[in-house]
């Protein structure tokens, strides 16, 4: 018998034996995901075309987007399927809170999603989840006046919507939904504009009652559309949606008012009865990528919290639409909306009080 | 006769089974809810409390109610005002045309609500066809304010529902039939006449189907006054969905919905009173 001599072909035989197993252990790994159906729900018109497809591509992972028109539509939704029925679900902040409150949101496993690296520091810190535990940031911005520079002055306060001057009467439109609806209030008086108390809200809700009778209309979803067509000369609007209206006639013109605003987050979260974790948390990092970032920004118009794909944003798209480069440190002066708890009947009660 | 109370039972099963399956249980659900009470965060706390109906009589809620009550009004007598010539007309032409007319009628609600809404907003809104017109043809100066109020909301209800008026009229006025009226001309009875003391008494029925058929809808829509009138003012149906979607505030929404489905109740058995009233009318002459 010979002597086993270990020759250079063992050797390489070794390493091929190796990778075969690294191979079918790496395989295994995509395996588990890939072939995986996720349902996601996002906003209508949220989501750029090119993102989905590509993951799917790159994962093996099939997405499933179901669209949901307001915050409220969603949470409706999931209350009746008592938290279940997708596997990610687009929410803004004090709902992500809410759905973490209710046990409804994983908690999400960082090692799984590298690219929340790419977040500026200060998304991390956002009251309603501090440390992204249960909820990832997809788009942030804020809450201002859109105007037509060629209809009327520019406006500096809230109360130039608030109390508008006699040639804007029947001209503005305010946003509907709760919080957006007593914001400009509570800012020009100087609350909270997570308040609880009573007393402030009954203030608000005063000056809204005469701010009604000077409205064309309250107006969540098409409020860019009319100052298009001249019905409205100034509106209360979230800052990505009045780029939709600066692009389609640039003398719309967007700004904070000097009494500030809030800073609202459009957060993904996963959902605790979801069965596809391990799939859920790559489409986040997928969601996190720079080029992901960026095309979200480039299509939605809305800023992104992920500082990597912000840096790679087209220049000329910050001529453009202006408000796309309203700085983090800026944006992060402002308060950011929180679940209202037990004081949100208080708070739908004031709403019935101002529009009813 | 066993068997054929068996074959009976299982012919009205379906029926039986979708009316428990999809108005008894979830009606009954919405009732067992307006007793529970809203958890912190949203969600239902399976605590007995009778305070939602304590807080449904706060005077803000009735006077969206009065509002609601109005526009319902409103709608149903503006329908009923267009509605019954309508159903006159039709009712009088001859039968191949008749068929052809009441497609007519009810061909809008092939097109979708949504849609037939938004068409209200382009032709009325201040850059609207209708403006457009008026400043156009010099008659005013200013764009006039049709929509984002009571009145454009009204208009929307109208449109939405007349069909529904029409309808239980048209099939009344066909069962009475022409004899009737010319009889009574005949009697020397003047078309006004006629159409008061012979029709309208006869057709009661029909209208009273009508009326519940258009006013039951306007009362519970969300969607009209949130779009025509600008969300400036709530109705019922606003009210109860923004409980459940806005507010997540099921307990209070279904005791929102269940006072509703209260008052309409007495409607309906006002409605079927006259009915009857008007089936005993009809035998009548035959038992003279």
């Amino acid at each position: 018998m010979k002597h086993f001599r270990p020759t250079r072909h063992v050797a390489l035989a070794a390493l091929a034996v190796l990778a075969v197993v690294v191979a079918v252990v790496a395989g295994s790994a995509t395996a588990k995901t890939s072939g995986t159906t996720l349902t996601i729900s996002n906003w209508d018109a949220y989501t750029p075309k090119d993102l989905i497809p590509k993951f799917e591509k790159a994962t093996g992972i099939k997405v499933k987007l179901a669209k949901h028109t307001t915050n409220e539509d969603i949470m409706g939704k999931l209350e009746a399927q008592n938290g279940g029925g997708y596997d990610i679900v687009f929410v803004s902040g004090p709902f992500a809170e809410s759905l973490k409150k209710r046990g409804w949101a994983a908690r999400l496993d960082h090692e799984q999603i590298p690219n929340l690296k790419n977040l500026y520091p200060a998304a991390s810190r956002l009251s309603y989840d501090l440390g992204n535990k249960y909820s990832v940031p997809y788009t942030w911005g804020t809450t201002g006046l859109c105007w037509r520079s060629d209809l009327t002055k520019t406006p500096t306060s809230w109360n130039d919507l608030l109390k508008p001057s006699s040639d804007l009467k029947g001209k503005t439109t305010m946003l509907a939904t709760d919080r957006w609806l007593l914001l400009p209030a509570l800012k020009v008086l100087g609350y909270s504009i997570n308040t609880v108390n009573p007393a402030q809200l009954k203030q608000a809700a005063a000056l809204l009652k005469e701010t009604k009778k000077t409205l064309l209309a309250y107006d969540d979803t098409t409020f860019y559309s009319k100052l298009v067509s001249g019905e409205a000369k100034l509106v209360e609007a979230w800052d990505g949606w009045c780029n939709y209206g600066i692009g389609e006639n640039p003398k719309i013109k967007f700004k904070i008012p000097k009494e500030g605003s809030d800073v609202f987050v459009d957060t993904m979260v996963v959902l605790e009865k979801s069965k596809n974790k391990e799939a859920a948390h790559k489409f986040l990092d997928w969601v996190l990528r720079a080029d992901s970032g960026k095309a979200v920004t480039e299509l939605v118009l809305y800023k992104t919290p992920n500082a990597v794909a912000m840096a790679q944003v087209k220049k000329s798209l910050g001529k453009q639409y202006p408000n796309l480069l309203i700085p983090p440190k800026l944006l992060l002066t402002f308060q950011t909306e929180r679940d209202l708890g037990k004081a949100q009947p208080l708070w739908s009660r004031t709403v019935s009080e101002i529009v009813g | 006769m066993r068997r054929g109370r068996l074959r009976n039972t299982a012919l009205v099963s379906p029926a039986l089974l979708w009316w428990a399956g999809l108005l008894v249980l979830p009606v009954g659900l919405v009732l067992a809810y307006s007793f529970f009470q809203r958890g912190t965060y949203g969600g239902v706390v399976y605590d007995w409390t009778f305070d939602n109906y304590r807080r449904a009589f706060d005077s803000l809620y009735l006077s969206v109610l009065w509002f609601s009550l109005r526009v319902a009004v409103e709608t149903t007598v503006i329908s009923l005002l267009i509605g019954y010539p309508v159903a006159l007309f039709v009712a009088t032409r001859p039968a191949r045309w008749r068929t052809v007319l009441l497609v007519l009628i009810i061909l809008p609600f092939w097109t979708s609500l949504l849609i037939r809404t938004y068409a209200w907003i382009v032709l009325l809104n201040d850059a609207g066809l209708i403006n457009r017109v008026l400043r156009g043809s010099g008659l005013v100066d200013e764009p006039v304010r049709l929509l984002y109020n009571e009145f454009a909301i009204v208009i929307g209800m109208v449109s939405t529902y007349l069909p529904l008026m029409v309808l239980p009229i048209y099939a009344a006025l066909e069962r009475l039939g022409p004899e009737l009226g010319e009889a009574s001309a005949d009697l020397g009875a003047n078309a006004w006449k006629r159409l008061w003391t012979v029709m309208v008494p006869l057709t009661l029925p029909g209208i009273a189907a009508g009326c519940i058929f258009v006013f039951v809808p306007t009362l519970g829509n969300f969607l009209i006054p949130d779009l025509l009138g600008g969300g400036r003012r709530q109705m019922v149906g606003n009210l109860i969905q923004g409980q459940f979607l806005k507010a997540r505030d099921w307990p209070f929404g279904a005791t929102l919905a269940v006072s509703l489905i209260a008052m309409l109740l007495v409607l309906v058995l006002v409605q079927g009173w006259l009915t009857r009233r008007g089936a005993d009318r009809e035998e009548a002459p035959i038992a003279v």
